[in-house]
């Protein structure tokens, strides 16, 4: 176990390394990431200057929601970026070389590649998330706190099992993987805001099958008093994302299983 | 005790039938058919320890399929297959661990990176000893004349450096068993006698089982005291060389080019092929004439602008033993 | 005339390819319009009824936005980046061609397409699933598509010109990646433009970016009486000239400095 995290991190430095070398390009790339996805704010903040309030919910109180989901989905992004041209890899056979060494495929496909310029939107979210805690007076060491960043954790990990999934379809076809990107940044798109101003198959399909809701609206509205939930379930509900990440990877499994089957 | 031991392996592929058009193509969203192909069909063999055996065949027979296998990561259908003793597929890690592959046109090296640093990577993924991957470095290095390469990103190097640090990469941790996929395509001359020296002395030194799958007849002439000949999945020879030079009638081909059209050549002991233009393809029995004989024959009565010797390609080697059998 | 619906006929087919990555991005596409509407839907719950648009109204802009997504100028083309990178556009010139007009009609064909791939069904889709409404009146739904063919050319203006900027951007890459979000956002498709504060309207109502999907809706939905339809879609000309004039001047400096000199 700690020899494949030793492995993860030599793996990933490399493409940490290759990226400072240009250093230039990585900065001004990174800015233009934080202004492009600043866009998604100002579009909320529009919104909200003319009707005031959506559902009970004020702007500081969507800005907290709106900040966790575009940090926890950054580092998603970010470090799952391996995953995401992982169709390229079975197309060319390239795969095969991987399971030629003695170590997981998820441990390689992993650490093939980090995005670091996803950084941009990171930052973007982190400015609104601490614009919004200091409105609504969260402090800094508060169990609120502590919900926040569970809340991340578990929004990471929900995002990193969809690009895992994303890429294990590459095993069964390369044609619809644009699909997944209805759930990858369509779910981003959609829990910006608290999900229950969405219709109740749109929230249930988002809380039960993929647990959006468990990871980042429960917490938030528990936290916010926005629903009448005990406190210390804003503190479990994220482990949803952490639970739907082992299901992922139980289903690269299952994939890489099929793949030695039937070959490529 | 033999160390790959190949029993009834079988393997059928399910290759889906496009359908054509922009329907066909919304259509096999839904269903699709079947064709099914035969990769191995029965196949069987024992390698020993420290053989240096050749595996070829004609495109398609079956030759990756059977690698894949025998190194874990490909599932057959049926039959038996032992490495060093385990299932390889059912051990993947394992068997993994201490075999090494060489794909010749793909490379396992990190495509940015120096290949001292490819090396070093492998070391962890392998669990290598410092020790030992000093010593096998080292060795290494020196074989195959690459202190001066280890420093240059891999995609500035040539095919045949990049080939020798693949070679280095895939020895790194002192595998018993080397799976070769055509090392030697695309290089030029002088490399293709570099490896193959190499591959042979790490053969009879080191006592590295070598299972090497070639187009190149070379290659078997040169290495391998052993040839297993797959065609369409099945084996059509298992055998010494020296059987498979009896087997076929010794043949070689002479390939001239003529300085004057339409020129024909007739000559007692050798047959002609084909012809194009000024170009004419003579077979002859080297048993029965030398080459050199042919030559000077051949030069002396006709006009000659160019000439080249060469063996047949093995299609046809296999193409005529496939009519043998069937006689 | 000939060379340049060649390059159209050449850019349609080649896009034409891609039928089941544009499948996928339908869905994706009708998914959006969907979660747009739910947002929306939930703000009007509690207005009153003085907006600035119905939410019916609201609700077309949406749709359209989305159908018309294609305008946006996404990907800038990369063959051309890397000619003009490599300094291999120098041989462009050979041709016998206004390398302005080759360039433009290139990324009109790279609109066109796309957009007539998605518009159609989305539009079908929409009217099945939310009853959208036709547009108010016969003459709003020629203005409509008078205003749609304006948008396309000044769209396709706005990206000949960012191709040539490449001249002196030593990467593309950061404009490429924050025009399409800006023109996302002062177009109307991230937010209605008649939605945004009060006091952002004099400069959203003279921006360019408001030709490509603000301008056609409004006549759709009718705010833009018949009478002043022509006014904007002036409108839309007048910035679609200017972009092309921009653009066809710095083209000349750029050959005059780059590719001339060499280097």
């Amino acid at each position: 176990m700690f020899r494949e995290v030793k492995i993860y991190f030599k793996l990933i430095a490399c493409s940490f390394r290759s990226q400072m070398q240009h250093r230039a390009s990585f900065f001004m790339l990174a800015f233009a990431h934080f202004l492009s996805t600043l866009v998604d704010i100002i579009g909320i903040w529009v919104l909200f200057d003319r009707f005031k309030v959506i559902k009970g919910w004020s702007f500081p109180e969507i800005a907290l929601i709106y900040g966790m989901m575009h940090m926890g989905f950054a580092i998603a992004e970010a470090f799952a970026r391996g995953f995401d041209t992982f169709s390229q890899l079975v197309k060319s056979g390239e795969f095969d070389r991987l399971l030629l060494r003695p170590i997981g495929t998820l441990l390689q496909v992993s650490s093939r590649e980090v995005q670091l310029m996803r950084m941009g939107r990171f930052i973007q979210g982190l400015l609104v998330l601490v614009w919004g805690c200091s409105e609504l007076g969260i402090a800094f060491y508060s169990l609120n706190a502590l919900i926040i960043f569970i809340s991340i954790v578990g929004i990471i990990s929900l995002f990193y099992a969809l690009f895992i999934i994303q890429a294990t379809l590459a095993f069964w076809t390369t044609e619809t993987l644009e699909l997944m990107h209805i759930v990858t940044y369509g779910g981003l798109e959609s829990g910006q805001y608290p999900l229950h101003i969405y219709k109740p198959w749109f929230k249930g399909f988002f809380t039960f099958i993929i647990p959006l809701a468990c990871v980042a609206y429960y917490p938030v509205a528990i936290l916010l008093k926005q629903e009448d939930l005990p406190f210390w379930l804003g503190l479990v509900t994220p482990v949803a994302g952490i639970a739907f990440l082992y299901l992922a990877c139980q289903l690269w499994n299952f994939g890489v299983c099929r793949y030695q089957s039937t070959g490529s | 005790m033999a160390i790959i031991s190949v029993d009834s392996l079988w393997k059928e592929f399910s290759v889906p039938k496009r359908r054509k058009g922009f329907f066909g193509g919304i259509a096999s969203l839904f269903s699709r058919e079947y064709l099914t192909k035969i990769a191995l069909d029965h196949v069987s063999f024992q390698i020993n320890e420290g053989e240096l055996v050749g595996y070829i065949g004609p495109n398609g027979a079956g030759k990756s399929t059977t690698v894949k296998i025998l190194s874990g990561i490909l599932v057959p259908n049926g039959g038996q297959v032992k490495v060093m003793g385990r299932t390889p597929w059912e051990h993947r890690i394992e068997t993994v661990k201490e075999i090494g592959v060489i794909f010749g046109q793909r490379t396992q090296l990190w495509w940015d990176l120096p290949a001292i640093e490819s090396f070093e990577l492998l070391k962890e993924i392998y669990h290598i000893s410092d020790s030992v991957y000093k010593r096998s470095l080292e060795s290494l290095v020196e074989a195959l004349e690459l202190s001066r390469l280890l420093e240059i990103p891999v995609r500035q190097l040539s095919l045949g450096q990049r080939m020798r640090c693949d070679i280095a990469a895939s020895l790194l941790h002192e595998p018993k068993i080397l799976f070769l996929d055509e090392p030697t395509i695309g290089l030029d001359a002088v490399s293709k006698i570099a490896v193959r020296d190499f591959i042979r002395k790490l053969n009879k030194e080191r006592k590295v089982t070598i299972m090497l799958t070639t187009h190149d007849m070379d290659d078997i002439e040169s290495l391998c005291s052993r040839v297993l000949i797959l065609n369409e999945g099945k084996i059509f020879l298992d055998g010494s060389l020296s059987t498979l030079r009896k087997k076929m009638a010794p043949e070689r081909r002479l390939i001239v080019d003529l300085i004057h059209d339409q020129e024909w050549i007739s000559d007692p002991q050798a047959t002609v092929i084909k012809q194009d233009g000024q170009r004419i393809w003579l077979s002859f029995d080297p048993s029965l004439i030398s080459t050199q004989a042919m030559i000077t024959r051949v030069t002396s009565k006709y006009s000659i602008r160019d000439l080249y010797v060469e063996n047949p390609p093995v299609e046809e080697i296999i193409a005529r033993f496939y009519q043998d059998v069937n006689l | 005339m000939k060379a340049y619906s060649a390059v159209l006929k050449a850019r349609l087919s080649v896009l034409l390819q891609y039928r089941s990555a544009a499948l996928a991005g339908l869905a994706a596409q009708v998914f959006w319009g969907f979660i747009k509407v739910m947002i929306l839907e939930a703000f009007y719950a509690q207005s009153g009824n003085s907006e600035p648009l119905t939410l019916a109204q609201a609700t077309t802009f949406i749709w359209l936005g989305q159908a018309f997504l294609q305008l946006i100028p996404w990907n800038i083309d990369k063959e051309l980046e890397q000619q003009i990178k490599t300094g291999n556009v120098a041989y462009e010139l050979l041709r016998p061609l206004d390398l302005y007009f080759f360039w433009f009609f290139r990324a009109v064909a790279m609109r066109l397409v796309p957009a007539l791939m998605r518009s159609l069904p989305l539009f079908l889709f929409a009217g099945l699933a939310y009853a959208l409404p036709p547009p108010v009146s016969l003459t709003a739904a020629l203005s409509f598509i008078f205003s749609l063919s304006a948008a396309i050319l000044l769209s396709s203006a706005i990206t000949t010109l960012v191709i040539i900027s490449l001249f002196w951007t030593i990467s593309g890459e950061g404009i490429q990646r924050l025009l399409p979000h800006i023109t996302l956002l002062l177009s109307g498709m991230t937010v209605p433009l008649p939605l945004f504060p009060n006091w952002m309207q004099p400069f959203l109502n003279l921006q360019p970016f408001r030709g490509i999907i603000d301008i056609p809706s409004r006549i759709y939905v009718g705010i833009i009486p018949s009478q002043e339809v022509f006014y904007y879609i002036g409108f839309q000309f007048a910035w679609f000239l200017f972009f092309v004039l921009a653009g066809r001047w710095l083209l000349k400096r750029a050959i005059k400095r780059f590719v001339v000199l060499g280097g």
